[in-house]
């Protein structure tokens, strides 16, 4: 057995590949976040809240309603991409003309609630949702044992990625959503929705996070602070990637969740913290992140 | 420390959420005992005690009935975090509070030992496990309740070690708690011949995903992958090992501390046939089936843990002490109160009798548990077999190796 920097090398590629899979919920968070910042400047720290109501939402349509994951994996970026809908037009809207600042406060404090709504309702200990009998079991890859599950996850947030940056570099739809990033009131003289747009862009956010919450019910106790943990890492990936950038958070998400991975190696008690390191030296270096435009 | 959103908001808004006391006039104040209940209400812990504590404190309160004084019962949420702990507590004992109990997450339950050493009030800590509370850390005026790391390090490590599991690796929360069960677990492994291949400590509360420290546990060929940490993150570490076919492949999980709640949230089919110590289960014996029902209108659907019904027995001992001594005099010197209960036995239909030790420690038997399988189980919450039981005597550290203060003097 080779050496790697005094690590078994069957070791270190399992934690490169574990790391992939915590990268693969960071990209699909990331982009959903950037997505949003990029249309309407709202730094979405709902985002959180609704990757967890993802998950509850899918806990709750099969114990409720018997309908099992791959109904979720359908159904539920739906649902909760509407609540984003209506939280969009009921709160978020009134606050473009405002500062940033307005922005987070407000979906800081609607993720609080959310938060403290289903702690209430659900309690702190989480809830089991069980992996689809279709992807139960495993993989022998020689150097790890790979749950199928776990590919699944990489695999489907791959295509989801990939799949949202098509739409949004290389459509019609999305070069409006471009050009509306650029100059709202232009592309509105051109008589296409701005709003509307805005509204279902925050919608198709919403539910990013929603399938992210899906995915990672199985892997993670159901419970309502699940999202919290995730959410300021995520906002992280998103500032070194560079605010916005649909690109960046994609490649910043997938390569971050790899160095922690490699971290909870090498030094497991700073791997809660090197994102923020990276995040710090990315800020002194490079302010508009490692993808943005200055 | 990793921001999260709590930390955030704690900085500026844990001042202002301070629990504010009703003001009581100054005659109907000396003649009533104020209680906190200082928990996690908001984070990992809270469904161990949290809200379920605080109800099982109140239950005592009704059941002790009216010996001529008054009992209030307030609460507060420490959120996991000692400097949040540590304010709530002194403001509490200088607002008149008698009694904090509770305090769960070692790092605060330490931090609130020395307000109440230094108030010179009363403090009976329930839900912390670090076994410092009575050993290097120890005072006159706390008493830990129903478990610390070395009874659980004894009970459910020996039963691993005999059972052939003699090579370990560790899997930490990183604080005060963590690497108290750690080290507690370690001297039981190597004294009865096995030996630890190694650990890792994780960043709390901000992981969880394991999946890492799994594989690197498997890595080290060790024969049991120690899990010394709580709450939640026992229930995704265990979740997790099932996914990464861990068990399947010989390796045994040894949850150092679990509750009946984590057992809930994990599933049988995931958590059966996992050993685990408690001091309390529902369905133990008549007694505990009996207090068990009284408390069903507070709980609910939820059956009590030894956490959350520990509130309901040492309240009870609290308010006998009391009620044997007199309000002004307990009111007047924390140390005076917790001599007291040292000097009186302990009876009640959770633990059972017992006694309390010159270096603070509650004497009770400690039981070792299997989960049954969801074939076993009849009924909601009809989780556990009981496979061995130490009794008191011998569950916990004996007193002369704790290193505390007050037995040398």
């Amino acid at each position: 057995m080779e050496d790697i920097f005094g690590i078994p090398a069957p070791l270190l590629f399992g934690q490169l590949l574990l790391g992939l899979i915590n990268g693969a919920f960071y990209a699909m968070m990331s982009l959903g976040l950037a997505v949003i910042f990029g249309l309407l400047n709202i730094i979405n720290f709902t985002h959180g809240a609704q990757f967890m109501m993802g998950a509850f939402a899918a806990w709750m349509l099969l114990e409720w309603a018997g309908l099992n994951y791959w109904w979720a994996l359908l159904l539920v970026p739906i649902i909760i991409g509407f609540t984003g809908v209506v939280l969009e037009r009921l709160m978020i809207s009134r606050l473009y003309k405002l500062d940033h600042l307005y922005g987070l406060l407000l979906t800081f404090g609607l993720g609080l609630i959310i938060e403290g709504v289903f702690r209430n309702q659900f309690g702190s200990s989480g809830l089991p949702y069980r992996i689809p009998p279709e992807l139960q079991g495993a993989w022998d890859l020689g150097f790890m044992f790979l749950p199928i599950y776990r590919g699944w996850v990489v695999i489907a947030a791959l295509i989801l990625c990939l799949a949202t940056w098509l739409l949004i570099e290389k459509t019609r739809l999305g070069a409006y959503l471009r050009a509306a990033t650029e100059n709202a009131p232009l592309v509105q003289a051109f008589g296409v929705n701005v709003p509307r747009m805005v509204t279902l862009t925050y919608g198709f956010g919403v539910a990013l996070a929603a399938i992210g919450g899906v995915l990672a019910a199985p892997i993670y106790s159901v419970n309502p602070q699940m999202g919290t943990n995730l959410i300021i890492v995520v906002f992280a990936v998103v500032v070194i990637g560079g605010m916005g950038s649909i690109l960046g958070s994609i490649i910043t998400g997938f390569g971050l969740g790899i160095v922690e991975g490699l971290t909870k190696v090498f030094y497991p008690e700073a791997s809660a913290t090197v994102i923020f390191v990276i995040m710090a030296i990315v800020l002194l270096a490079r302010p508009a992140g490692l993808f943005g435009r200055a | 420390m990793t921001p999260t959103r709590r930390s955030l908001l704690t900085a500026t808004v844990g001042a202002t959420l301070m629990p504010a006391l009703p003001r009581l006039g100054r005659a109907q104040a000396a003649n009533t005992i104020r209680i906190g209940v200082l928990n996690d209400q908001s984070g990992v812990y809270r469904d161990i005690s949290g809200p379920y504590g605080i109800e099982c404190t109140k239950q005592a309160v009704q059941e002790f009935g009216d010996k001529g004084f008054a009992v209030e019962v307030i609460s507060a949420d420490h959120q996991n975090k000692p400097d949040v702990g540590a304010n709530i507590a002194r403001q509490w004992y200088d607002q008149g509070v008698d009694l904090i109990i509770d305090v769960p997450t070692s790092s605060v339950g330490l931090a609130v030992n020395n307000v109440a050493r230094e108030k010179n009030k009363a403090y009976i800590n329930t839900g912390s496990a670090t076994s410092d509370l009575t050993g290097a850390q120890c005072s006159p005026n706390t008493v830990h309740w129903m478990y610390d790391t070395y009874m659980l390090a004894k009970s459910t490590g020996g039963a691993m070690v005999k059972a052939g599991g003699d090579s370990w690796f560790f899997i930490t929360a990183d604080y005060a708690f963590g690497h108290a069960l750690e080290r507690d677990t370690t001297n039981f492994v190597r004294a009865a011949g096995g030996k630890v291949n190694g650990s890792v400590k994780y960043p709390f509360p901000a992981t969880s995903d394991f999946s890492s420290f799994l594989v690197q546990a498997q890595a080290s060929r060790a024969k049991v992958i120690g899990l010394a940490n709580a709450g939640a993150d026992t229930v995704n570490s265990i979740k997790q090992a099932a996914e990464f076919g861990i068990t399947r492949r010989g390796v045994k999980l040894a949850a150092l501390l679990m509750f009946l709640p984590d057992v809930h949230a994990i599933g049988l089919q995931t958590a059966q046939g996992l050993v685990l110590t408690e001091s309390f289960y529902w369905d133990l014996n008549d007694r505990t089936r009996a207090v068990t029902e009284r408390l069903r209108p507070r709980l609910r659907d939820v059956k009590p843990n030894m956490a959350s019904i520990a509130n309901y027995s040492c309240t009870l001992h609290y308010l006998k002490a009391v009620a044997d001594m007199g309000v002004a005099a307990s009111k007047a010197s924390g140390v005076d109160v917790v001599n007291r209960m040292k000097a009186m036995p302990c009876d009640d239909d959770a633990f059972g009798p017992g006694s309390i030790r010159a270096d603070g420690r509650k004497l009770c038997p400690s039981y070792l548990f299997e989960v049954k399988s969801p074939a076993e189980s009849k009924a909601p919450w009809d989780y556990y077999k009981l496979l061995q039981t130490t009794p008191a005597e011998e569950a916990f550290r004996p007193m002369n190796e704790g290193g505390c203060s007050l037995v040398r003097s």
